[in-house]
């Protein structure tokens, strides 16, 4: 970032005046001023109306994680293999005594790899209060909403959120693309 | 007493920087060298204080897959061969190394179900498989030629390397090899399988190890896991029957309690015979029956190859645990998984009942026996046997019978262990605790059963029940107990004492004239008696033998669990086939050293049990101080039927 000159004093005189009137009408400015005085680094604060918005920084995950998933998920519980048949030819009871293995498979990844905890303690149905500032990541509104916090509302999902991560890690130069090696009995 | 000096030896400075290699142990490691898993348990010398101890278990990094390095609890006791085209290049990393050329743990495991020739499994059962030479690349036994195959002892040493570089990597501050380190053997390790124990461990780069008997390392965990409680739950005059069922062996121990001035007293009075037989042959029992059953199916006959027959025991496991851990649910479904990706299509579904379960497991493998029965065939490694000596009889409480009926006078010579704790006429030892040690025994269902054929036994002459040891850690308790073991020895909580649990005898040749046609007589001279404590000494046999200068020369070895009297020199002219079973032989040969070879020099053999717990046998000429070890034979070779 460049740095522009300092203002001399004529101009600093104008430039209180109209800070002054500035923050007594503007909640935002008082902000953002209340921010400077607390030594914010002034890059930071958002950039004034007059500058260009840039574009929003999305990240993009590396495929790794998502691939270790995958063949661990193939490896204990043949997902990919379930998820690439086509239902039609079999009855449920074919269909059924896979699911279990599927299922058993799943539950295993997950309990091994993760800690998965509800994001709410409370059982589903009951009446809970947010109030304001909650975590809108962790909680989502649906219905009827409107008005201000505290919000009252019934819990239809518990949520899920994770403790902790323990994947496996992996040798350098491992091709994490081959979810499942091919087989070949010799 | 024998073991006052022991604390102030663990800690003068000296010692312990002789035996640590420099600072004193911050640690007492535990290894629990499993069958089927190893795991590692510590416990925090400094941060520890009487019975409050600080510990825990050490998570296992290794390969799950080709280049993927999980941290698992347990490290599974198998070891892969990769041929050399099997794996890219680097998929073999540990944290701690670039790249090996062999697998140990969880992938073993898998690649192996896939590829048995290249797997190398149940190692240690083939430690102290007397048919066989511990030293010599034998394994995987059905391995083709070009397959460069490891030895027993070879394998051992894999498994504690990667334990030693598991350490080393969490704990950079307290490197592996300067702790205070215990490993746990079956209590029917034989002198030659427990020696070969410390040279596995001394390849591996571990630090002296302290061995210590699984059932024994059951019970410390039992007491430290009861903080101090372990007091109000055992008497004295008590005697605790520690059943363990691991992987691949049983193992029993009696432990009695004593009170000497005020403190009660552990006291390890037996142990049973090496039974190779544990919950791995119990899940591959149920998956046979369930093999069977499908082959002879109505709606056409389902013929499993060896990969869906791993795939089915794999299955019956799971389904055992959950109809064990639910007794209402009358089956569990199983569903072999297709080998190729049709999953839905290729899948044979059925189920195990819980007649079946019943039927093989708790029937099969403990059946409500009478006590006087026996074993049906007691297994002796013989010459001609390549294999591992399974137990031929599954029955572990007919096993268990047999033990407790032999070790009848196992308790006779303790004090407060008189006429009014055992009837004269009782046919079997009767204990009045029983600790349980295995994952198998984390079904009520079957420690129920032990239980109440015990006392069923019990209540047949007449005895109190025994009552269940409360608390136990199945899984772990072998590897916790060891580390607990490793503090205690500083000092520091309640030891359970007994020293060597057999007396040892090597056989000469009466004097006798010799008969033709008849082999000449021998007799059984006793070198070390039952219940030498670590670290002591047995007297000198007053009995000379020849040795001749620069010859080998191989004595018969024999052990015995039950006779407790017999002091060193004691000559057995007989024996009942069941008092004396033989060892490995032992062999030593004189160094010329300023005598001619061929000379014969009068020696006498004299005994001693090392700090470690191992049996040392020297030859002690008559004159001067020289001492030659004798060494055990593990070549797997007798020289003579018993």
């Amino acid at each position: 970032m460049t740095q522009s000159p300092p203002p001399s004093l004529l101009s600093r005189i104008g430039l209180a005046f109209g800070a002054f009137f500035g923050i007594l009408g503007d909640a935002q400015l008082a902000a953002r001023f209340v921010a400077l005085r607390g030594g914010a680094d002034p890059a930071a604060a958002p950039p004034p109306a007059a500058a260009p918005t840039p574009a929003p920084v999305l990240k993009q995950a590396g495929p790794d994680a998502a691939l270790q998933l995958l063949a661990l998920l193939q490896r204990d519980a043949r997902l990919i293999d379930f998820a690439g048949e086509s239902l039609a030819a079999y009855d449920d009871a074919q269909i059924g005594a896979a699911a279990r293995l599927v299922h058993e498979g799943c539950a295993k990844v997950l309990r091994e790899h993760f800690d998965i905890v509800p994001v709410r303690a409370e059982a589903e149905g009951a009446r809970i209060t947010l109030a304001a500032g909650f975590d809108a990541a962790a909680v989502k509104l649906t219905g009827n909403v409107v008005g201000q916090p505290p919000f009252s509302g019934s819990l239809s999902h518990r949520g899920w959120r994770v403790a902790e991560v323990r994947l496996p890690r992996l040798a350098e130069g491992h091709d994490a693309r081959v979810l499942a090696p091919a087989e070949v009995e010799l | 007493m024998k073991r006052s000096g022991d604390k102030a030896a663990a800690d003068s400075p000296a010692a312990a920087s002789a035996a640590a290699g420099g600072a004193a142990p911050r640690y007492a490691i535990g290894i629990d060298l499993g069958t089927t898993h190893n795991a590692l348990s510590w416990v925090d010398i400094a941060a520890s204080d009487g019975e409050a101890t600080v510990h825990g278990l050490l998570p296992l990094p290794q390969l799950t897959a080709p280049g993927t390095v999980e941290s698992l609890p347990l490290l599974p006791s198998f070891l892969y061969l990769p041929h050399a085209d099997e794996l890219p290049p680097g998929e073999l990393a540990l944290p701690w190394a670039a790249a090996g050329t062999q697998v140990v743990g969880e992938m073993a495991r898998r690649r192996g179900a896939a590829t048995p020739i290249r797997l190398v499994s149940s190692a240690k059962s083939w430690l102290c498989h007397a048919g066989v030479d511990r030293r010599a690349a034998i394994l995987p036994a059905d391995a083709p030629p070009e397959v460069a195959r490891v030895s027993p002892l070879e394998a051992s040493v894999r498994y504690l390397e990667h334990l030693r570089h598991a350490w080393d990597q969490a704990h950079p501050e307290a490197p592996f090899a300067a702790q205070d380190l215990t490993v746990t053997i079956p209590a029917s390790f034989d002198p030659a399988a427990r020696e070969l124990t410390v040279e596995a461990a001394k390849a591996a780069g571990c630090p002296p190890p302290t061995l210590l008997e699984e059932p024994q390392s059951a019970l410390y965990s039992w007491i430290q896991a009861s903080g101090g409680a372990w007091r109000k739950q055992v008497q004295p005059g008590d005697v605790i029957l520690v059943v363990d069922v691991g992987g691949g062996t049983s193992d029993f121990s009696l432990i009695a309690v004593l009170e000497r001035d005020g403190n009660l007293e552990l006291h390890r009075v037996a142990v049973g015979e090496h039974i190779l037989l544990g919950g791995d042959n119990m899940d591959l029992a149920l998956a046979h029956v369930v093999a069977r059953k499908l082959a002879a199916a109505p709606t056409g006959a389902v013929t499993l190859d060896a990969w869906q027959m791993r795939a089915l025991t794999h299955a019956c496991r799971a389904a055992k645990e959950a109809l064990l851990a639910d007794a209402q649910a009358p089956a569990q479904a199983i569903v072999v998984p297709s080998r190729g990706s049709k999953l839905i299509g290729g899948s044979i579904r059925t189920e195990l009942t819980r007649d079946e379960l019943t039927g093989t497991l708790v029937e099969g493998f403990f059946p409500q026996v009478e006590v006087s029965a026996r074993p049906l065939s007691r297994v002796r490694a013989g010459l001609a046997q390549l294999g591992l000596p399974y137990a031929q009889d599954a029955a572990v409480t007919r096993h268990l019978a047999a033990f407790l009926a032999r070790q009848r006078g196992a308790v006779a010579e303790l004090e407060g262990f008189g006429a009014e704790r055992l009837p004269a006429d009782a046919s079997f030892l009767h204990p009045t605790a029983l600790l349980f040690n295995g994952g198998v025994f984390k079904s009520p269902l079957l420690s129920r059963r032990v239980l109440d054929t015990l006392n069923a036994w019990l209540a047949a002459e007449g005895a109190e029940p025994a009552r269940q040891l409360a608390g136990a850690d199945l899984d772990l308790a072998v590897a916790r107990g060891a580390a607990y073991y490793g503090w205690v020895r500083r000092g520091r909580g309640v030891r359970i004492r007994g020293g060597t649990a057999f007396a040892y005898y090597i056989a000469v040749e009466s004097a006798m004239p010799a008969v033709p046609g008849l082999e000449p007589p021998v007799q059984a001279l006793c070198l070390a008696p039952f219940g030498m404590e670590e670290g002591s000494e047995a007297e000198l046999p007053a009995l000379e033998l020849g040795l001749v200068v620069g010859e080998p020369v191989r004595f018969r070895f024999f052990a015995s669990s039950v006779r407790r009297q017999d002091a060193v020199g004691t000559l057995l002219d007989a024996w009942a086939p069941d008092e004396l079973l033989e060892l490995d032989a032992i062999s030593a040969t004189l160094p010329p050293e300023g005598r001619s070879p061929g000379d014969m020099v009068p020696v006498r053999l004299h005994a001693r049990v090392t700090e470690a717990g191992t049996l040392e046998l020297e030859a002690v000429p008559r004159s001067g101080d020289e001492r030659w070890k004798l060494e055990y034979d593990v070549r797997g070779e007798r020289t003579g039927a018993a």
